[in-house]
């Protein structure tokens, strides 16, 4: 008996030990957000003072953060939307369609993921640099396809593996073309898969640096990730952390309660794909 | 139950056309499967050919070649770039480039190292706690998503705050430790972020895996007289060990090619945590192309080299389950016995 209680209160112990060590650093982030800038350095747990200051910062026209925000809205937006519409395909005729190579196939687009960013970045800034795409939007989201389409395959043909495709036979017996019956009988019961999909591509495109910080040189189609990276003190010199980390709070915060809201569908696509 | 219904039909469709017609008719089903097949699955060749095949050997080209030295002089921009072999490979091999390269490669495999086997043991622990947890499961599972939500770029910042000298973490430990300038604190520093940020995601993979172990195996076992240990050693990690496996890969696969944290946590061309990606990007953007491309190679070949050895030595089976299920589709037709199948091997 005591030896359950004690097992009790060490399970208590480690929860406690696992969600300090997940949530401190991004308490700390949120708790010197809300410092008064003269206060930045001071380490007491909860702010002396509590100012928005850093908030309002954030947004002054120097910084062109909103802009940025914007940017990284559409770039996001619009790779999750290709990846999908091109994916979902994909996903559909491996799921579902017999043909050879099929599993070569799989394994050649899972292999892509392995590739590193850097080994696409010199061809694609140069041939970007000779069409004139070097600042838009589509030198940053033609690339994040090629990162962000095999990961979605992938958990899209975990999930419509699971579809039962016999109804979809069914109603072409009845008469359905192949077409009807992948609308109306294999959308909807697949949408909630492309729907944690959509979630996954979103949050890995909206975080995406390295593509973005090399594509673009003008302060107006940064996103916002790396925007925040090159925020600028008063002085020039040092690092604005407030502001930072309120421009990191803006960043991120949504985000997180989109995941807090959907966790048991994300937990469910990261453990199909096992990928990111 | 459709089964049957499509069976039944297909039978009678069967028994009232000619038999040769039938074949005929099965064939072109077959290769109109193929045919859509082709159709759907080409935009998404296309693309990552355009996107991955592409600059992959393009990039191995653009590698073997240089711009035109005397031109720069005069100013003007330079248009052709001339064919030089293998002359960025052996600079990057010899003479003052070799000091920086072997210093990247050991700070990317030392990274990929040191984290990988954090990560694992922290995500392997968090998920045992996750597992036994009596209350407060779903409150652990939603934080662990936090840092994993957070962008690696603004973790990079956020660290780098922590990291500062007169910052969180000089103030915890009580030292002086100067953790963003060079040296192995920096090391450190860009080591406990990633740490942080990634080892929630293995523990979440971990605990999925531990969830699909039936209850009634360690119940055995305790009868058998196995301690917790041995329980631990011979059910629980043989189990998890698919799923483990491949989530370690892909762990490895992505912090061979760090880049965001360590240029932002530390800084660029900081010998401390230089990375392979981080020196490729530092060439390019001094626009030494055909460098950074040798150095991106480079980086291409070591990373292949180290899946295709994890996979060959700890048989890490990536598109293991897919390729299960494909056979066993084509072996039993009946969906629901097929998810049961599914649900035991896995």
């Amino acid at each position: 008996m005591t030896g359950s209680r004690t097992r009790r209160i060490l399970s208590y112990v480690g929860i406690a030990a696992v969600a300090v060590y997940c949530l401190a650093p991004f308490y700390w982030m949120t708790i010197s957000a809300f410092r008064r800038p003269q206060d930045q350095f001071d380490n007491s747990i909860v702010p002396i003072r509590w100012s928005l200051e850093n908030f309002t910062a954030v947004f002054r026209g120097d910084n062109g953060f909103g802009r940025a925000l914007l940017n990284s809205l559409v770039v996001a937006g619009l790779t999750t939307v290709l990846t999908l519409i091109i994916g979902i395909f994909t996903a559909y005729a491996l799921a579902r369609l017999r043909f050879r190579f099929k599993n070569a196939l799989l394994g050649l687009i899972i292999a892509t993921t392995m590739f590193p960013g850097i080994s696409q970045l010199v061809p694609l800034l140069k041939l970007f640099t000779d069409i004139g795409w070097i600042n838009t939007y589509q030198a940053m989201i033609v690339p994040s396809l090629g990162f962000a389409l095999p990961l979605s395959i992938w958990l899209l043909n975990a999930f419509f593996r699971q579809l039962p495709f016999e109804l979809e036979q069914a109603a072409m017996v009845d008469g359905c073309t192949r077409g009807q019956a992948f609308r109306k009988i294999i959308v909807p019961l697949a949408a909630p898969g492309v729907f944690t999909t959509a979630i996954l591509t979103f949050i890995a495109a909206w975080n995406e640096f390295l593509i973005a910080l090399s594509m673009v040189n003008e302060k107006d189609m940064q996103t916002a990730t790396v925007a925040i990276s090159k925020f600028t003190g008063v002085s020039g010199f040092d690092q604005p952390f407030g502001t930072q980390m309120a421009a990191g709070v803006i960043v991120t915060v949504p985000l997180i309660v989109v995941v807090l809201i959907f966790q048991r569908r994300i937990v469910a696509g990261l453990t199909a794909g096992g990928v990111k | 139950m459709t089964t049957t219904h499509d069976e039944r039909s297909a039978a009678a469709n069967a028994a009232a056309a000619a038999p040769r017609a039938r074949r005929t008719r099965k064939g072109g089903d077959a290769r109109s499967q193929r045919r859509l097949a082709a159709l759907l699955l080409s935009p998404t060749l296309l693309v990552l050919a355009l996107v991955i095949g592409y600059p992959v050997l393009a990039g191995f080209r653009e590698s073997l070649f240089a711009r035109g030295e005397g031109l720069d002089e005069n100013g003007f921009v330079v248009e052709g770039t001339r064919f030089v072999g293998l002359d960025n490979y052996t600079a990057i091999f010899s003479g003052d480039g070799a000091d920086a390269f072997w210093n990247a490669f050991g700070n990317t495999s030392f990274f990929t190292f040191t984290t990988v086997i954090l990560e694992t043991v922290i995500g392997v622990g968090m998920a045992l706690i996750m597992h036994q947890a009596f209350r407060g499961r779903a409150f652990v599972r939603a934080s662990i998503l936090v840092p994993w939500a957070i962008p690696t770029a603004i973790s990079g910042l956020l660290w780098r705050w922590i990291f500062q000298a007169d910052g969180a973490a000089n103030a915890v430990l009580r030292q002086q430790i100067l953790w963003t300038a060079d040296g192995f604190p920096a090391k450190l520093a860009v080591i406990t972020a990633e740490v942080w940020k990634t080892s929630p995601f293995i523990g979440l993979l971990v605990l999925a895996g531990l969830q699909m172990i039936p209850r009634d195996v360690y119940e055995a076992a305790r009868v058998d007289g196995a301690t917790a240990f041995q329980q631990f050693r011979s059910i629980t990690l043989p189990l998890v060990k698919p799923a483990l496996l491949v989530a370690v890969l892909f762990r490895m696969l992505d912090v061979l090619r760090m880049f965001d944290l360590p240029a932002v946590l530390i800084g660029v061309n900081q010998d401390s945590v230089e990375t392979l990606t981080m020196i490729a990007w530092f060439e390019a953007s001094n626009l030494r192309y055909g460098s950074a491309a040798a150095y991106a190679t480079i980086l291409f070949v070591y990373i292949a080299l180290i899946a295709y050895l994890f996979v060959k030595l700890l048989g890490a089976d990536i598109i293991g389950e897919a390729r299960e299920q494909t056979k066993r589709a084509e072996r039993t037709k009946h969906a629901d016995r097929r998810r049961k199948t599914k649900a035991v091997a896995s």
